[in-house]
Protein backbone atom coordinates (compact mmCIF):
# COMPACT_ATOMS: atom_id res chain seq x y z
CA UNK A 1 0.00 0.00 0.00
CA UNK A 2 2.48 2.24 1.48
CA UNK A 3 4.88 1.70 -1.93
CA UNK A 4 1.46 2.67 -4.53
CA UNK A 5 0.96 5.92 -2.29
CA UNK A 6 4.52 6.67 -3.01
CA UNK A 7 4.06 5.90 -6.39
CA UNK A 8 1.31 7.78 -6.86
CA UNK A 9 2.88 10.71 -4.82
CA UNK A 10 6.04 10.84 -7.19
CA UNK A 11 4.47 10.48 -10.74
CA UNK A 12 1.91 13.55 -8.94
CA UNK A 13 4.90 15.59 -8.72
CA UNK A 14 6.50 14.65 -12.14
CA UNK A 15 3.24 15.53 -14.08
CA UNK A 16 2.83 18.66 -11.18
CA UNK A 17 6.04 20.56 -13.02
CA UNK A 18 3.92 19.94 -16.29
CA UNK A 19 0.97 21.11 -15.34
CA UNK A 20 2.73 24.21 -13.50
CA UNK A 21 3.29 24.92 -17.41
CA UNK A 22 -0.09 23.89 -18.63
CA UNK A 23 -1.19 26.15 -16.00
CA UNK A 24 0.52 29.41 -17.45
CA UNK A 25 -0.79 28.82 -20.57
CA UNK A 26 -4.60 27.63 -20.17
CA UNK A 27 -5.28 29.95 -17.16
CA UNK A 28 -3.05 33.19 -16.87
CA UNK A 29 -2.76 33.35 -20.69
CA UNK A 30 -5.99 31.87 -21.94
CA UNK A 31 -3.94 30.14 -24.53
CA UNK A 32 -5.10 26.64 -25.08
CA UNK A 33 -1.17 24.79 -26.08
CA UNK A 34 -1.13 21.68 -27.32
CA UNK A 35 2.42 22.06 -28.42
CA UNK A 36 3.28 20.54 -24.56
CA UNK A 37 2.57 17.32 -26.18
CA UNK A 38 5.90 17.49 -28.26
CA UNK A 39 8.15 19.51 -25.52
CA UNK A 40 7.20 17.37 -23.22
CA UNK A 41 9.08 14.15 -24.55
CA UNK A 42 11.50 16.53 -26.68
CA UNK A 43 12.93 17.27 -23.05
CA UNK A 44 12.85 13.96 -22.64
CA UNK A 45 14.71 13.46 -25.30
CA UNK A 46 17.69 15.92 -24.61
CA UNK A 47 17.86 14.40 -21.38
CA UNK A 48 18.30 10.50 -22.59
CA UNK A 49 20.67 11.79 -24.99
CA UNK A 50 22.84 13.98 -23.03
CA UNK A 51 23.01 11.60 -20.30
CA UNK A 52 24.14 8.40 -22.42
CA UNK A 53 26.84 11.34 -23.82
CA UNK A 54 28.33 11.90 -20.01
CA UNK A 55 26.72 15.28 -19.44
CA UNK A 56 25.42 16.15 -15.40
CA UNK A 57 21.94 14.98 -14.91
CA UNK A 58 21.46 18.51 -13.13
CA UNK A 59 22.98 20.42 -16.04
CA UNK A 60 20.38 18.58 -18.58
CA UNK A 61 17.79 19.92 -16.44
CA UNK A 62 18.90 23.30 -17.06
CA UNK A 63 19.16 22.38 -20.86
CA UNK A 64 15.68 20.64 -21.08
CA UNK A 65 14.51 24.27 -19.23
CA UNK A 66 16.27 26.27 -22.15
CA UNK A 67 15.25 24.27 -24.84
CA UNK A 68 11.87 23.66 -24.15
CA UNK A 69 11.57 27.71 -23.78
CA UNK A 70 13.19 27.90 -27.39
CA UNK A 71 10.74 25.59 -28.45
CA UNK A 72 7.70 27.76 -27.04
CA UNK A 73 9.15 30.65 -28.34
CA UNK A 74 8.81 29.06 -31.85
CA UNK A 75 4.82 28.75 -31.06
CA UNK A 76 4.27 32.00 -30.04
CA UNK A 77 6.22 33.44 -33.32
CA UNK A 78 3.67 31.10 -35.25
CA UNK A 79 0.70 32.44 -33.80
CA UNK A 80 2.00 36.11 -33.34
CA UNK A 81 3.86 37.11 -36.28
CA UNK A 82 2.33 34.50 -38.93
CA UNK A 83 -1.50 35.06 -37.33
CA UNK A 84 -1.98 31.68 -37.06
CA UNK A 85 -4.65 30.50 -34.76
CA UNK A 86 -4.05 29.95 -31.21
CA UNK A 87 -5.26 25.84 -31.18
CA UNK A 88 -3.30 25.58 -34.80
CA UNK A 89 -0.05 26.83 -33.77
CA UNK A 90 0.30 24.54 -31.13
CA UNK A 91 -0.58 21.30 -33.07
CA UNK A 92 2.18 22.44 -36.25
CA UNK A 93 4.73 22.60 -33.34
CA UNK A 94 3.53 19.32 -31.86
CA UNK A 95 3.69 17.50 -34.87
CA UNK A 96 6.65 18.88 -35.93
CA UNK A 97 8.39 18.25 -32.39
CA UNK A 98 7.04 14.23 -32.99
CA UNK A 99 9.85 14.51 -36.18
CA UNK A 100 12.47 16.15 -34.21
CA UNK A 101 12.29 14.22 -31.00
CA UNK A 102 12.69 10.68 -32.95
CA UNK A 103 15.34 12.68 -34.90
CA UNK A 104 16.98 13.70 -31.23
CA UNK A 105 16.77 10.33 -29.37
CA UNK A 106 14.86 7.69 -31.64
CA UNK A 107 11.77 6.06 -30.48
CA UNK A 108 13.21 4.30 -27.27
CA UNK A 109 16.25 5.22 -25.56
CA UNK A 110 17.19 3.05 -22.21
CA UNK A 111 19.25 5.35 -19.46
CA UNK A 112 19.00 2.86 -16.70
CA UNK A 113 22.66 2.00 -16.09
CA UNK A 114 23.53 5.74 -16.53
CA UNK A 115 24.17 8.23 -13.71
CA UNK A 116 20.80 10.26 -12.92
CA UNK A 117 19.53 12.54 -10.26
CA UNK A 118 18.45 10.21 -8.44
CA UNK A 119 20.96 8.30 -9.02
CA UNK A 120 24.23 9.07 -8.65
CA UNK A 121 27.66 8.21 -6.43
CA UNK A 122 26.91 11.28 -4.79
CA UNK A 123 23.68 10.39 -3.29
CA UNK A 124 25.05 6.13 -2.68
CA UNK A 125 27.86 8.18 -0.60
CA UNK A 126 25.46 10.43 1.26
CA UNK A 127 22.06 9.17 1.52
CA UNK A 128 21.78 5.75 4.30
CA UNK A 129 20.02 2.75 2.95
CA UNK A 130 16.47 2.86 4.75
CA UNK A 131 16.14 6.23 3.53
CA UNK A 132 16.66 4.74 0.05
CA UNK A 133 12.59 4.22 -0.75
CA UNK A 134 12.12 8.15 0.18
CA UNK A 135 14.87 9.28 -2.27
CA UNK A 136 13.48 10.13 -5.54
CA UNK A 137 10.21 11.35 -3.35
CA UNK A 138 12.24 13.93 -1.81
CA UNK A 139 14.23 14.81 -4.73
CA UNK A 140 10.93 15.33 -6.78
CA UNK A 141 9.54 17.15 -3.88
CA UNK A 142 12.82 19.82 -3.88
CA UNK A 143 12.41 20.16 -7.32
CA UNK A 144 9.23 20.82 -7.13
CA UNK A 145 8.96 23.65 -4.52
CA UNK A 146 11.79 25.36 -6.18
CA UNK A 147 10.01 25.87 -9.38
CA UNK A 148 6.71 26.68 -7.37
CA UNK A 149 8.18 28.97 -5.40
CA UNK A 150 10.09 30.48 -8.82
CA UNK A 151 6.76 30.70 -10.79
CA UNK A 152 4.66 32.41 -7.51
CA UNK A 153 8.06 34.98 -7.35
CA UNK A 154 7.77 35.52 -11.61
CA UNK A 155 3.87 36.59 -11.11
CA UNK A 156 4.89 39.01 -8.43
CA UNK A 157 7.21 41.38 -10.87
CA UNK A 158 6.47 43.87 -13.13
CA UNK A 159 7.25 41.15 -16.22
CA UNK A 160 4.68 38.70 -14.34
CA UNK A 161 2.04 41.13 -13.94
CA UNK A 162 1.86 42.31 -17.75
CA UNK A 163 1.31 38.49 -17.94
CA UNK A 164 -1.76 37.83 -16.16
CA UNK A 165 -2.60 41.25 -17.73
CA UNK A 166 -2.47 39.75 -20.96
CA UNK A 167 -4.80 37.06 -20.39
CA UNK A 168 -6.90 38.49 -18.76
CA UNK A 169 -7.56 41.70 -20.77
CA UNK A 170 -5.25 42.39 -23.52
CA UNK A 171 -6.35 45.58 -24.93
CA UNK A 172 -4.82 46.69 -21.17
CA UNK A 173 -0.97 45.33 -22.40
CA UNK A 174 -1.77 47.37 -25.46
CA UNK A 175 -2.85 50.94 -23.60
CA UNK A 176 0.02 50.45 -21.41
CA UNK A 177 2.45 50.73 -24.44
CA UNK A 178 3.35 47.45 -24.84
CA UNK A 179 2.81 45.02 -27.75
CA UNK A 180 0.53 42.20 -26.36
CA UNK A 181 2.38 39.44 -28.79
CA UNK A 182 5.45 39.73 -27.21
CA UNK A 183 4.20 39.05 -23.47
CA UNK A 184 1.74 36.27 -25.03
CA UNK A 185 5.79 34.77 -26.66
CA UNK A 186 7.06 35.55 -22.80
CA UNK A 187 4.41 33.53 -21.31
CA UNK A 188 4.69 30.22 -24.04
CA UNK A 189 8.15 30.26 -23.83
CA UNK A 190 8.26 30.37 -19.83
CA UNK A 191 5.36 27.73 -19.72
CA UNK A 192 7.27 25.16 -22.80
CA UNK A 193 10.13 25.55 -20.32
CA UNK A 194 8.25 24.17 -17.50
CA UNK A 195 7.24 20.97 -19.47
CA UNK A 196 10.40 20.46 -21.00
CA UNK A 197 11.82 20.09 -17.03
CA UNK A 198 9.36 17.85 -16.65
CA UNK A 199 9.87 15.97 -19.31
CA UNK A 200 13.57 15.52 -18.19
CA UNK A 201 12.71 14.43 -14.73
CA UNK A 202 10.56 12.31 -16.11
CA UNK A 203 12.84 10.21 -18.16
CA UNK A 204 15.43 10.58 -15.29
CA UNK A 205 13.08 8.60 -13.08
CA UNK A 206 11.90 6.24 -15.46
CA UNK A 207 15.38 5.38 -16.56
CA UNK A 208 14.23 5.85 -20.42
CA UNK A 209 13.30 7.65 -23.11
CA UNK A 210 9.98 6.60 -25.11
CA UNK A 211 8.00 8.36 -27.81
CA UNK A 212 4.79 8.10 -27.06
CA UNK A 213 5.12 9.45 -23.74
CA UNK A 214 4.65 13.04 -25.15
CA UNK A 215 0.98 11.50 -26.03
CA UNK A 216 -1.93 12.78 -23.52
CA UNK A 217 0.89 15.18 -22.08
CA UNK A 218 -1.84 18.29 -22.04
CA UNK A 219 -4.71 16.11 -21.48
CA UNK A 220 -2.44 15.09 -17.88
CA UNK A 221 -1.46 18.56 -17.67
CA UNK A 222 -5.06 20.21 -18.31
CA UNK A 223 -6.88 17.92 -16.40
CA UNK A 224 -4.29 18.61 -13.21
CA UNK A 225 -4.79 22.43 -13.34
CA UNK A 226 -8.37 21.88 -14.02
CA UNK A 227 -8.84 19.65 -10.58
CA UNK A 228 -6.45 22.00 -8.99
CA UNK A 229 -8.02 25.24 -9.72
CA UNK A 230 -11.75 23.89 -9.14
CA UNK A 231 -11.32 21.48 -5.83
CA UNK A 232 -9.39 24.69 -4.17
CA UNK A 233 -11.37 27.79 -5.80
CA UNK A 234 -12.95 28.55 -2.33
CA UNK A 235 -9.98 28.04 -0.18
CA UNK A 236 -8.69 31.58 -1.13
CA UNK A 237 -5.31 31.10 0.67
CA UNK A 238 -3.86 28.28 -0.86
CA UNK A 239 -2.12 29.35 -4.11
CA UNK A 240 -3.15 28.24 -7.85
CA UNK A 241 0.22 26.94 -7.80
CA UNK A 242 -0.08 24.87 -4.87
CA UNK A 243 -3.40 24.01 -5.80
CA UNK A 244 -2.48 22.68 -9.48
CA UNK A 245 0.33 20.49 -7.89
CA UNK A 246 -2.44 18.91 -5.68
CA UNK A 247 -4.51 18.44 -8.68
CA UNK A 248 -1.45 16.62 -10.56
CA UNK A 249 -0.88 14.20 -7.63
CA UNK A 250 -5.26 13.85 -7.33
CA UNK A 251 -5.13 12.98 -10.63
CA UNK A 252 -2.54 10.72 -10.94
CA UNK A 253 -4.39 8.76 -7.79
CA UNK A 254 -7.47 8.58 -9.93
CA UNK A 255 -5.42 6.65 -12.43
CA UNK A 256 -3.71 4.12 -10.09
CA UNK A 257 -7.69 3.38 -8.37
CA UNK A 258 -8.74 2.97 -12.16
CA UNK A 259 -5.78 0.57 -12.96
CA UNK A 260 -6.49 -1.00 -9.88
CA UNK A 261 -10.03 -2.62 -10.83
CA UNK A 262 -8.01 -4.26 -13.35
CA UNK A 263 -6.82 -1.81 -16.30
CA UNK A 264 -3.87 -2.72 -18.21
CA UNK A 265 -0.97 -0.22 -18.77
CA UNK A 266 -1.93 -0.28 -22.45
CA UNK A 267 -5.25 1.11 -21.45
CA UNK A 268 -4.34 4.10 -19.71
CA UNK A 269 -5.12 6.90 -22.59
CA UNK A 270 -8.15 5.56 -22.42
CA UNK A 271 -8.53 6.10 -18.94
CA UNK A 272 -6.84 9.33 -18.87
CA UNK A 273 -9.45 10.79 -21.60
CA UNK A 274 -12.84 9.49 -19.57
CA UNK A 275 -11.32 10.85 -16.47
CA UNK A 276 -10.67 14.35 -18.18
CA UNK A 277 -13.89 13.81 -19.77
CA UNK A 278 -15.31 13.32 -16.19
CA UNK A 279 -13.75 16.05 -14.54
CA UNK A 280 -14.81 18.62 -17.54
CA UNK A 281 -18.35 17.76 -16.63
CA UNK A 282 -17.82 17.82 -13.17
CA UNK A 283 -16.19 20.81 -12.90
CA UNK A 284 -18.24 22.69 -15.50
CA UNK A 285 -14.87 23.89 -17.17
CA UNK A 286 -16.79 22.30 -20.92
CA UNK A 287 -16.87 25.85 -22.80
CA UNK A 288 -13.75 27.98 -23.10
CA UNK A 289 -13.78 30.97 -21.29
CA UNK A 290 -15.15 33.53 -23.57
CA UNK A 291 -13.41 36.61 -23.35
CA UNK A 292 -16.09 39.27 -21.51
CA UNK A 293 -15.26 42.21 -23.15
CA UNK A 294 -14.34 41.40 -26.66
CA UNK B 1 -1.13 69.10 -32.22
CA UNK B 2 -3.35 65.97 -33.61
CA UNK B 3 -3.84 66.13 -37.79
CA UNK B 4 -5.42 63.62 -39.61
CA UNK B 5 -4.59 64.13 -43.47
CA UNK B 6 -6.74 63.43 -46.34
CA UNK B 7 -7.93 59.82 -44.95
CA UNK B 8 -9.44 57.61 -46.56
CA UNK B 9 -10.85 54.18 -44.89
CA UNK B 10 -12.73 51.64 -47.11
CA UNK B 11 -14.72 49.32 -45.50
CA UNK B 12 -14.76 45.35 -46.85
CA UNK B 13 -12.92 46.71 -49.82
CA UNK B 14 -13.74 44.79 -52.93
CA UNK B 15 -16.87 43.09 -51.78
CA UNK B 16 -20.74 43.63 -52.67
CA UNK B 17 -20.52 45.46 -48.95
CA UNK B 18 -17.87 47.37 -49.84
CA UNK B 19 -18.53 51.00 -47.43
CA UNK B 20 -16.74 53.92 -48.21
CA UNK B 21 -16.29 55.90 -44.52
CA UNK B 22 -14.12 58.80 -45.09
CA UNK B 23 -12.75 60.17 -47.81
CA UNK B 24 -10.21 62.79 -47.87
CA UNK B 25 -11.15 63.87 -44.46
CA UNK B 26 -9.20 66.25 -42.59
CA UNK B 27 -9.55 67.20 -38.96
CA UNK B 28 -6.68 69.00 -36.89
CA UNK B 29 -6.72 69.64 -33.01
CA UNK B 30 -5.18 71.84 -30.85
CA UNK B 31 -3.17 71.08 -27.58
CA UNK B 32 -5.26 71.57 -25.00
CA UNK B 33 -8.96 71.39 -26.64
CA UNK B 34 -11.45 68.85 -25.05
CA UNK B 35 -12.88 68.37 -28.26
CA UNK B 36 -16.63 66.54 -27.81
CA UNK B 37 -17.87 64.46 -31.05
CA UNK B 38 -21.44 63.87 -31.85
CA UNK B 39 -23.39 62.06 -34.41
CA UNK B 40 -25.18 59.35 -35.33
CA UNK B 41 -24.81 55.40 -35.30
CA UNK B 42 -22.55 54.85 -38.32
CA UNK B 43 -20.88 57.96 -38.57
CA UNK B 44 -17.30 57.60 -37.94
CA UNK B 45 -17.10 58.86 -34.36
CA UNK B 46 -15.13 55.73 -33.23
CA UNK B 47 -13.51 54.73 -36.50
CA UNK B 48 -12.02 58.10 -36.15
CA UNK B 49 -10.60 57.26 -32.86
CA UNK B 50 -9.34 54.04 -33.64
CA UNK B 51 -7.76 55.66 -36.47
CA UNK B 52 -5.73 58.02 -34.07
CA UNK B 53 -4.98 55.50 -31.56
CA UNK B 54 -4.01 52.44 -34.47
CA UNK B 55 -5.98 50.24 -33.59
CA UNK B 56 -7.57 49.64 -37.72
CA UNK B 57 -5.46 50.69 -40.52
CA UNK B 58 -6.27 53.86 -42.89
CA UNK B 59 -6.08 53.06 -46.82
CA UNK B 60 -4.74 56.62 -47.31
CA UNK B 61 -4.06 60.07 -45.84
CA UNK B 62 -1.73 60.78 -42.93
CA UNK B 63 -1.92 61.31 -39.30
CA UNK B 64 0.60 63.31 -37.43
CA UNK B 65 1.27 64.38 -34.03
CA UNK B 66 3.11 67.66 -33.00
CA UNK B 67 3.86 67.37 -36.67
CA UNK B 68 6.23 63.60 -36.50
CA UNK B 69 3.88 61.34 -38.74
CA UNK B 70 2.58 58.46 -36.72
CA UNK B 71 0.79 56.78 -39.69
CA UNK B 72 2.86 53.60 -39.54
CA UNK B 73 3.64 53.36 -35.78
CA UNK B 74 1.69 50.72 -34.55
CA UNK B 75 -1.08 50.70 -31.94
CA UNK B 76 1.13 49.66 -28.83
CA UNK B 77 3.36 52.65 -29.12
CA UNK B 78 1.29 54.96 -29.87
CA UNK B 79 -0.77 54.33 -26.56
CA UNK B 80 2.81 55.90 -24.82
CA UNK B 81 1.38 59.61 -25.58
CA UNK B 82 -2.41 58.10 -25.84
CA UNK B 83 -4.20 57.44 -22.78
CA UNK B 84 -7.76 55.78 -23.94
CA UNK B 85 -10.99 54.95 -21.80
CA UNK B 86 -13.70 52.90 -23.54
CA UNK B 87 -17.62 52.57 -23.18
CA UNK B 88 -17.38 48.69 -21.61
CA UNK B 89 -15.98 49.60 -18.31
CA UNK B 90 -14.56 45.92 -18.32
CA UNK B 91 -11.95 46.93 -20.74
CA UNK B 92 -10.01 49.19 -18.87
CA UNK B 93 -9.02 47.15 -16.05
CA UNK B 94 -7.58 43.61 -15.50
CA UNK B 95 -11.03 41.41 -13.52
CA UNK B 96 -8.80 38.94 -12.32
CA UNK B 97 -6.29 41.47 -10.89
CA UNK B 98 -6.60 43.18 -7.76
CA UNK B 99 -7.10 47.03 -7.27
CA UNK B 100 -3.39 47.51 -5.89
CA UNK B 101 -1.75 45.26 -8.74
CA UNK B 102 -3.81 47.43 -11.84
CA UNK B 103 -2.84 50.67 -10.12
CA UNK B 104 1.10 48.88 -9.77
CA UNK B 105 0.56 48.45 -13.68
CA UNK B 106 -0.94 51.72 -14.77
CA UNK B 107 1.78 53.73 -12.50
CA UNK B 108 4.62 51.38 -14.67
CA UNK B 109 3.11 52.62 -18.02
CA UNK B 110 6.11 53.74 -20.17
CA UNK B 111 8.85 51.98 -18.42
CA UNK B 112 10.41 48.74 -18.60
CA UNK B 113 8.31 45.65 -17.19
CA UNK B 114 11.33 43.87 -15.87
CA UNK B 115 11.52 41.12 -12.92
CA UNK B 116 11.68 43.63 -9.95
CA UNK B 117 8.85 43.61 -7.17
CA UNK B 118 5.00 44.55 -9.51
CA UNK B 119 3.58 46.52 -6.80
CA UNK B 120 6.30 49.37 -5.24
CA UNK B 121 4.94 49.78 -1.47
CA UNK B 122 6.07 53.30 -1.38
CA UNK B 123 3.61 54.38 -3.96
CA UNK B 124 0.78 52.62 -2.07
CA UNK B 125 0.06 55.89 -0.36
CA UNK B 126 0.08 57.24 -3.58
CA UNK B 127 -2.25 55.07 -5.17
CA UNK B 128 -4.78 55.30 -1.75
CA UNK B 129 -4.50 59.18 -2.12
CA UNK B 130 -5.73 58.88 -6.02
CA UNK B 131 -8.52 56.13 -5.28
CA UNK B 132 -9.71 58.31 -2.33
CA UNK B 133 -10.57 61.18 -4.50
CA UNK B 134 -13.34 59.32 -6.12
CA UNK B 135 -15.20 59.14 -3.21
CA UNK B 136 -16.13 55.81 -3.78
CA UNK B 137 -14.38 54.17 -0.94
CA UNK B 138 -12.21 51.85 -3.32
CA UNK B 139 -9.01 53.03 -1.19
CA UNK B 140 -10.18 50.49 1.13
CA UNK B 141 -10.66 47.41 -1.13
CA UNK B 142 -7.10 47.65 -2.49
CA UNK B 143 -6.75 43.92 -2.34
CA UNK B 144 -10.11 42.48 -4.13
CA UNK B 145 -10.11 41.82 -7.61
CA UNK B 146 -11.20 44.28 -9.51
CA UNK B 147 -14.04 42.48 -11.21
CA UNK B 148 -15.98 42.27 -8.34
CA UNK B 149 -16.44 45.60 -8.72
CA UNK B 150 -19.64 48.07 -10.32
CA UNK B 151 -19.40 48.76 -13.68
CA UNK B 152 -19.19 52.81 -12.36
CA UNK B 153 -16.17 51.61 -10.07
CA UNK B 154 -14.52 49.77 -12.80
CA UNK B 155 -14.93 53.07 -15.42
CA UNK B 156 -13.19 55.19 -12.57
CA UNK B 157 -10.41 53.56 -12.25
CA UNK B 158 -10.18 52.95 -16.04
CA UNK B 159 -10.28 56.75 -16.05
CA UNK B 160 -8.17 57.27 -13.27
CA UNK B 161 -5.44 53.97 -15.06
CA UNK B 162 -5.67 55.76 -18.13
CA UNK B 163 -4.42 59.45 -16.99
CA UNK B 164 -1.78 58.22 -14.09
CA UNK B 165 1.54 58.54 -16.25
CA UNK B 166 2.04 61.91 -17.84
CA UNK B 167 0.59 61.34 -21.08
CA UNK B 168 -0.78 64.25 -24.05
CA UNK B 169 -4.20 62.80 -25.08
CA UNK B 170 -6.56 61.23 -23.69
CA UNK B 171 -9.37 59.38 -25.92
CA UNK B 172 -13.19 58.99 -24.32
CA UNK B 173 -14.99 56.38 -26.58
CA UNK B 174 -18.91 56.71 -25.08
CA UNK B 175 -16.92 56.04 -21.69
CA UNK B 176 -20.48 57.11 -19.54
CA UNK B 177 -22.65 55.55 -22.48
CA UNK B 178 -22.76 52.00 -19.89
CA UNK B 179 -23.83 53.70 -16.36
CA UNK B 180 -26.54 54.73 -14.64
CA UNK B 181 -27.43 58.23 -15.19
CA UNK B 182 -26.04 59.22 -11.67
CA UNK B 183 -22.64 57.29 -12.38
CA UNK B 184 -22.49 59.10 -15.22
CA UNK B 185 -22.58 62.25 -14.28
CA UNK B 186 -19.65 61.47 -11.52
CA UNK B 187 -17.44 59.87 -14.31
CA UNK B 188 -17.78 63.11 -16.25
CA UNK B 189 -17.22 65.22 -13.36
CA UNK B 190 -14.50 63.57 -12.81
CA UNK B 191 -13.19 63.48 -16.52
CA UNK B 192 -13.46 67.41 -16.60
CA UNK B 193 -11.62 67.10 -13.08
CA UNK B 194 -8.35 65.45 -14.53
CA UNK B 195 -8.65 66.76 -18.07
CA UNK B 196 -8.44 70.49 -16.18
CA UNK B 197 -5.76 69.07 -13.52
CA UNK B 198 -3.05 67.62 -15.86
CA UNK B 199 -4.23 69.81 -19.06
CA UNK B 200 -4.45 66.99 -21.63
CA UNK B 201 -5.85 67.77 -24.86
CA UNK B 202 -8.99 65.74 -25.24
CA UNK B 203 -11.28 64.04 -27.84
CA UNK B 204 -14.46 62.74 -26.07
CA UNK B 205 -17.36 60.77 -28.45
CA UNK B 206 -20.55 60.78 -26.77
CA UNK B 207 -24.24 60.42 -26.93
CA UNK B 208 -25.58 62.78 -24.50
CA UNK B 209 -26.39 66.16 -26.13
CA UNK B 210 -25.96 67.36 -22.67
CA UNK B 211 -22.75 66.08 -22.00
CA UNK B 212 -21.45 67.22 -25.25
CA UNK B 213 -22.86 71.00 -24.90
CA UNK B 214 -21.50 71.61 -21.58
CA UNK B 215 -18.17 70.44 -21.39
CA UNK B 216 -14.77 70.85 -23.61
CA UNK B 217 -14.41 73.75 -25.43
CA UNK B 218 -15.29 72.31 -29.26
CA UNK B 219 -17.81 70.68 -30.23
CA UNK B 220 -17.77 68.36 -33.66
CA UNK B 221 -20.61 66.64 -34.93
CA UNK B 222 -20.49 64.15 -37.67
CA UNK B 223 -22.19 62.57 -40.51
CA UNK B 224 -21.24 60.06 -42.66
CA UNK B 225 -17.68 60.55 -42.33
CA UNK B 226 -18.00 64.18 -42.46
CA UNK B 227 -18.02 67.10 -39.88
CA UNK B 228 -21.31 68.93 -40.34
CA UNK B 229 -20.74 71.32 -37.27
CA UNK B 230 -17.19 72.61 -36.06
CA UNK B 231 -17.44 75.35 -33.07
CA UNK B 232 -14.94 76.16 -30.94
CA UNK B 233 -14.32 78.41 -27.71
CA UNK B 234 -17.05 81.31 -27.84
CA UNK B 235 -18.94 79.91 -30.92
CA UNK B 236 -19.30 76.47 -29.12
CA UNK B 237 -20.39 78.74 -25.73
CA UNK B 238 -23.32 80.25 -27.40
CA UNK B 239 -24.27 76.42 -28.95
CA UNK B 240 -27.49 75.24 -27.39
CA UNK B 241 -28.89 71.44 -27.05
CA UNK B 242 -31.73 72.17 -29.60
CA UNK B 243 -29.56 73.20 -32.27
CA UNK B 244 -27.50 70.07 -32.25
CA UNK B 245 -31.08 68.57 -32.41
CA UNK B 246 -32.26 70.28 -34.88
CA UNK B 247 -29.46 69.13 -36.80
CA UNK B 248 -29.92 65.49 -35.77
CA UNK B 249 -34.02 65.77 -37.48
CA UNK B 250 -32.28 67.63 -40.49
CA UNK B 251 -30.38 64.36 -41.28
CA UNK B 252 -32.90 61.80 -40.65
CA UNK B 253 -34.73 63.04 -42.99
CA UNK B 254 -32.49 63.38 -45.64
CA UNK B 255 -31.63 60.01 -44.79
CA UNK B 256 -35.13 59.20 -44.89
CA UNK B 257 -36.07 58.07 -41.50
Amino acid sequence: MLTILIGVLEEGLVYAILALGVYITYKILDFPDLSVDGTFPLGGAITAELIIAGVNPILTLFISFIVGALAGILTGIIHVKLKVRDLLSGIIMMTALYSINLRIAGANVPIFSKESIFENKFLDILIPEVFQPYLVLTILLIIIIIMKVLLDQYLKTKSGYLLRAVGDNDALVTSLAKDKGTVKIVGLALANAFVALAGSVYVQKSGFFEISTGTGAIVIGLASVIIGTNLFKKFSFIKATTAVIAGSIIYKGCVAIAISFGMVTSDMKLVTAILFLAILIISGDRKRRVKSNA
Amino acid sequence: MLELCGIHKYYNPGTVNEMCLFRNFDLSIQDGEFVSVVGSNGSGKTSMLNIICGSIPIDKGRIKINNTDITNMPEYKRQRRIGRVYQNPSMGTCPNMTILENMSLADNKGKTFNLLKGTNKKRIDYYKDNLKALNLGLEDKLNIPVGSLSGGQRQAMALLMATMTPIEFLILDEHTAALDPKTAELIMELTDKIVKDKKLTTIMVTHNLRYAVEYGNRLIMMHQGETIIDKSRQEKASIHIDDILDKFNQISIECGN
